[in-house]
């Protein structure tokens, strides 16, 4: 188990030093959701009253928390597979490394990346107007770091197996959009018709989005922020089941 | 240190599949050089990957220093170092990080790997790029640190998958020194594939010749080179009248075989084949001095790896190619 760890934590360590040293996807990937907030928060402002709620913020910061979350992850894989072909990913397979670990590693540094994100935008967020307890705060950086951790295990996953971004961008791209125009990430989903909100309720990113939103409204110990904590341990333990299995696989 | 039985791997996949290793059999000993030779495309690097257990055989088992490669793939993994064929560095990383944090991953603590590649990467003739990105470095340059990236852990057995294309031939030189002292200052079994046939024969202790996945011969370079049939001896004539003299003479030779005479050139040539040039040879010239035929000159040609590799693939190593 030492020796997991050790290995563990030489994977994060390469990976968070090449993510140091090119920090231009980290600084591109915490400007787009700033730019949401910068531009887009202030239409939602005055239809506060509308919405529900006093503080405009209070919303939509953690719709778009969780848009870190998943995007920020879930295109990690690209990365992985230019390393596949550089041969970085045989050379550590040939190894005695644990399969996990070089999974892990990488992930965990995703996770710190996603993290460090998540807290500089809740930072730009309170001087524009955001109002919400610590604990919801708290709560809503460690969903995004939990759902990272889900999704960049997939996405390191389903690039071991395509290893080809031809094929991977469409797969993302697939995925992506449905899943974000239903999880209620920019409005509510409690705006939506009948149908549409019944449709959503299969998302289970819309739960994580409900839960974080409900946190930062004050209702920590409140149903929806349980279950949307859940719903994000749920989606770790599956991510990074299936993430594993893959890794563990020997390639063709 | 290597034993394999009926080793088998099938690529499968919508367009059909190839058999691109069908059973292959082989022993390695310790200390060994082997030499992995044949045409592209067969099968020695999906051998490699599966000694090296990064790929998993359709068939077939081995033991590779001890340990079984599908029941324990982690014990092969600890003791084993492996250069790819194309290529194993990032191109963003520092040179000198990618050798220590690869050595790292055999548990070799920071100071040691970096200690043990400077050393590495001194014998190897890469000194002052330790601190420069991968991206920078020559094609050769980068081949090189693969290179000390599968030997920074001192591994008991290291597999080599063409170590030597894109070195210049000092570089290569250097290498075969590098790994022949391996050999004799550690006791490192070498396992490496090579296009270069000069290279094996200098190199190796032992050839394997495979070709479209099965082993079509093995043994030591003298051994595989005296299944051509002998060396070629050669006589230029002064006098075109004496080819028949000549020609009777050295077709009763023992063991002589393919003797002809040529007269295309601008002097007659009589060409015969026998087991050993040297041997005949003293015996041939006092016989033709005797009859009266006078020389203008002789030529011995030992065979090549590359004539074995003609009869045994059919192809010549150097045209590669799909057969
Ligand atoms: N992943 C793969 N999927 C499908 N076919 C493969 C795969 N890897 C290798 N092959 C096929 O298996 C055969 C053997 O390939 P291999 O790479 O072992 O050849 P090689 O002897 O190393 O050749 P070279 O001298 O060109 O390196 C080839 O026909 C190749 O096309
Ligand atoms: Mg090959």
């Amino acid at each position: 188990m030492r020796v997991f760890w050790r290995d563990t934590w030489r994977v994060f360590w390469r990976a968070m030093r090449m993510s140091l040293r090119n920090p231009a996807w980290v600084i591109i990937g915490l400007a787009q959701p700033v730019l949401y907030l910068v531009f887009f928060g202030p239409l939602l402002e005055p239809l506060a009253g509308q919405l529900g709620t006093g503080n405009a913020y209070q919303l939509f910061v953690p719709g778009i928390m969780v848009q870190l979350g998943i995007f920020g992850a879930m295109f990690v894989g690209f990365g992985l597979i230019a390393e596949v072909r550089a041969g970085v990913v045989e050379s550590q397979r040939v190894t005695p490394a644990s399969r996990t670990a070089l999974l892990l590693g990488r992930v965990l540094r995703d996770v710190v990346v996603l993290f460090v994100q998540a807290v500089l935008l809740v930072l730009v967020a309170l001087p524009m107007g955001l109002r919400a307890p610590l604990a919801g705060i708290v709560l809503g950086v460690v969903i995004v770091a939990l759902l990272g951790a889900s999704l960049s295990s997939v996405s390191y996953a389903v690039a071991l197996t395509v290893k080809s971004e031809d094929v991977m961008a469409p797969l993302l791209n697939a995925v992506a959009f449905p899943v974000l125009l239903l999880s209620g990430i920019l409005l509510p989903m409690s705006l939506a018709p009948g149908w549409l909100e019944t449709l959503s309720e299969i998302n289970p990113f819309k739960h994580v989005v409900d839960g974080v939103r409900s946190a930062f409204a004050g209702n920590v110990t409140a149903t929806d922020s349980w279950v949307g904590a859940l719903i994000t341990v749920a989606l770790v333990v599956l991510g990074l089941w299936y993430g594993t299995r893959t890794f563990r696989r020997e390639s063709s | 240190m290597i034993r394999a039985r009926g080793l088998a791997r099938t690529f499968t996949s919508r367009r059909g599949a190839v058999h691109a290793v069908q059973g292959v059999d082989l022993d390695v000993a310790r200390g060994e050089v082997v030499g992995f030779l044949g045409p592209n495309g067969a099968g020695k690097t999906t051998t490699m990957r599966m000694l090296t257990t990064l790929l998993a055989p359709t068939a077939g088992e081995a033991q590779v220093v001890g340990c079984d490669l599908r029941t324990d793939p982690v014990g092969v993994r600890r003791r084993i170092g492996y250069v790819p064929q194309s290529g194993s560095s990032s191109p963003e990383a520092r040179v000198g990080e990618e050798l220590v944090d690869h050595a790292a991953l055999y548990g070799i603590p920071k100071a040691t790997g970096r200690t043990r590649g400077q050393e590495l990467f001194s014998r190897l003739d890469l000194d002052g790029v330790w601190e420069r990105t991968v991206r920078t470095l020559s094609g050769g340059q980068r081949r090189r640190l693969d290179i000390a990236k599968g030997l920074v852990h001192d591994p008991e057995l290291v597999f080599l998958d063409e170590p030597t294309t894109g070195l210049d031939p000092q570089s290569r030189a250097n290498l075969w020194t590098h790994i022949s002292g391996l050999r004799d200052s550690h006791g490192t079994t070498v396992f490496l594939t090579t296009h270069y046939l000069d290279e094996a024969d200098a190199l190796c202790d032992r050839i394997l010749v495979i070709d479209h996945g099965t082993i079509v011969a093995e043994g030591t370079p003298d051994q595989l080179k005296q299944r051509v049939s002998g060396d070629a001896v050669e006589l230029e004539l002064d006098d075109a009248t004496r080819t028949g003299d000549a020609l009777a003479l050295v077709s009763a030779l023992p063991g002589a075989t393919d003797a002809v005479v040529d007269t295309s050139g601008a002097t007659p040539r009589v060409r015969v084949r026998v087991p050993s040039g040297g041997r005949a040879l003293p015996g041939l010239l006092r016989q033709l001095d005797a009859a009266g035929v006078a020389l203008a000159a002789v030529d011995v040609q030992r065979p090549t790896l590359d004539d074995v590799f003609l009869e045994m693939t059919g192809r010549s190593l150097r045209e590669g190619g799909e057969g």
